[in-house]
């Protein structure tokens, strides 16, 4: 750590003492979110989130193809993200690192575990010919918690998405089949105190960062933490709730905008 | 994927005849590999894993290096013959998501600060692969670390917990881990119980969650008996022989 991010960690350790944060947020409180869809015409499905200034692209493409041996009768996905250099004067060209592998695993995790899509609808001939679906994201403004943004950037893309199937003369275009998404929302940890949606700034003095997507029922589908700090079980239960609470809300976000 | 395979009868017994609570067997075993400056050698059931670490040692590229810190470059990697269907070698997505959480979670322990400039690497081999493999390898980097005398505030250690034909058992095996319904796998400090590991996929609700994380911390104290064991074993035979 070199001397400005030093005087800023010290700045945010000292608000944090006195129950602040550096953008007048309270500790369990979310930035603003802004969701935008069908924002690209060649794509199958596409959305832009904005969470605060983060901002946060995702485009569905889909194609025919093969389905895996153990599985030959639902349809395949795939996620990948990209941390373009048009992000944050941090990103670099080039094949993707460490950072986006693991934002686009934390991606495809949520989606796929929780069986957002239904595969299994996506079966055109058993054993040979299947839907393939990509998620694709693109980070465009990098100011902190992308695991959110994109997580609900690929909802958001995913719950407008039309199966092309005119485009392969298999009949009319439907919409993608689709179950009930879990939200993911990121908490950080910092100089002891728990805060949920981190802003850049936050992000970067944090000692341990904690995503948990939860379900319609408040149940837990995925979790992930991250850095080279540690939680207490105290804090891992505050970071839940507030991932339950915050999530309700951003569901009702998400259903707005979707039109449903 | 869906199964029709109980995973767990009436009785609260699992496939391999397990408790819910019941771990697989473990072996561990420190100090395995000659040029290593640590290394560690460790069953857990069906999965065999070696460590080897390296370091401290100047980090190159220099680039790379922090003038405050040692960094730690975990390296999760399977082998090619570990799996039913033969891996491609080489880092995949999977493999860099686990060495990236793994690191993490080293970094939190490794008194990191006492080594500016330099670099702790840690290279973790997945020989034989049966579910439940980052938890052996981040418990078998453990022994390896201290192998090398690496200052740590603790010898990490982790354990799974997770959720098969709805109930909450510790430790999945490789049927409990294809079929079952949630996995949550966790690394602890176990002097504090400080969570540095923590991953989750499945569905849970949250009495389970809260269920499985304590079975999973229980689990993680009797690998870390077993650990600090295997440590004990290799330097009281060596002092021995002297």
């Amino acid at each position: 750590m070199t001397v400005v991010p030093i005087i800023k960690r010290d700045h945010i350790y000292k608000l944090a003492e006195q129950g602040k944060r550096v953008d007048g947020r309270n500790f369990d409180e979310y930035r603003k979110i802004e969701i935008e869809t069908g924002v690209v015409s060649k794509a199958e499905g596409s959305a832009r989130v904005k969470i605060g200034n983060t901002q946060v692209m995702a485009g569905i493409k889909m194609n025919v193809g093969e389905p895996y041996s153990d599985s030959p009768d639902s349809g395949v996905m795939t996620t990948a993200a990209e941390l373009i250099p048009l992000a944050s004067p941090d990103f670099e060209s080039g094949p993707p690192r460490e950072n986006a592998i693991e934002l686009a695993r934390v991606v495809d995790r949520g989606v796929r575990e929780s069986e957002v899509i239904e595969l299994d609808e996506l079966c055109i001939e058993p054993g040979e010919k299947v839907w393939v679906v990509f998620i694709d994201l693109h980070i465009l403004d990098y100011d902190g918690n992308l695991f959110d943004a994109a997580s609900l950037a690929a909802l958001a893309a995913l719950s407008t998405a039309k199966v092309p199937a005119k485009r392969f003369e298999l009949g009319d275009d439907y919409p993608l089949p689709l179950k009930e998404p879990p939200i993911s929302c990121t908490s950080v940890k910092f100089n002891n105190v728990v805060a949920i949606d981190p802003s850049l700034d936050e992000e970067e003095i944090a000692d341990a960062r904690l995503t948990v997507a939860t379900d319609t029922n408040g149940d837990i589908r995925a979790m992930q933490k991250g850095l080279n700090g540690s939680f207490t079980r105290e804090e891992i239960q505050k970071v839940i709730k507030a991932s339950i609470d915050n999530g309700r809300e951003i569901r009702k976000q998400l259903y707005k905008n979707i039109g449903k | 994927m869906k199964s029709d395979i109980e995973l767990i009868d009436s009785n609260g017994k699992r496939l391999d005849g397990r408790g819910p609570e019941d771990l697989r067997p473990i072996k561990i075993e420190a100090g395995v590999l000659h040029r290593a400056d640590g290394s560690c050698y460790l069953e857990w059931g069906g999965n065999k894993v070696l460590v080897a670490v390296y370091g401290p040692r100047e980090a190159i590229p220099r680039h790379s290096q922090n003038p405050l810190r040692a960094i730690v470059n975990a390296k999760y990697n399977m082998a090619a013959f570990s799996v039913e269907d033969r891996k491609r070698p080489g880092p995949d997505r999977r493999s860099r998501e686990i060495s990236k959480v793994i690191s993490e979670a080293l970094e939190r322990v490794i008194l990191t600060e006492q080594f500016p400039r330099a670099a702790i690497d840690v290279n973790i081999e997945v020989l034989d692969a049966e579910a439940g493999t980052r938890c052996a390898g981040l418990t078998a980097a453990g022994v390896a670390l201290a192998d090398a005398g690496i200052p740590m505030i603790d010898i990490p250690v982790s354990c799974a917990a997770g959720k098969i034909g709805g109930h909450v058992v510790a430790d999945l095996g490789k049927e409990e881990d294809n079929f079952g319904d949630a996995d949550l796998p966790v690394a602890i400090s176990p002097r504090t119980d400080e969570v540095i590991l923590l991953q989750m996929d499945g569905h849970l609700t949250l009495d389970e969650f809260n269920k499985a994380f304590d079975l999973a911390v229980k689990g993680c104290h009797v690998v870390s008996e077993i650990q600090k064991k295997a440590i004990l074993d290799r330097y009281q035979s060596a002092s021995e022989a002297e």
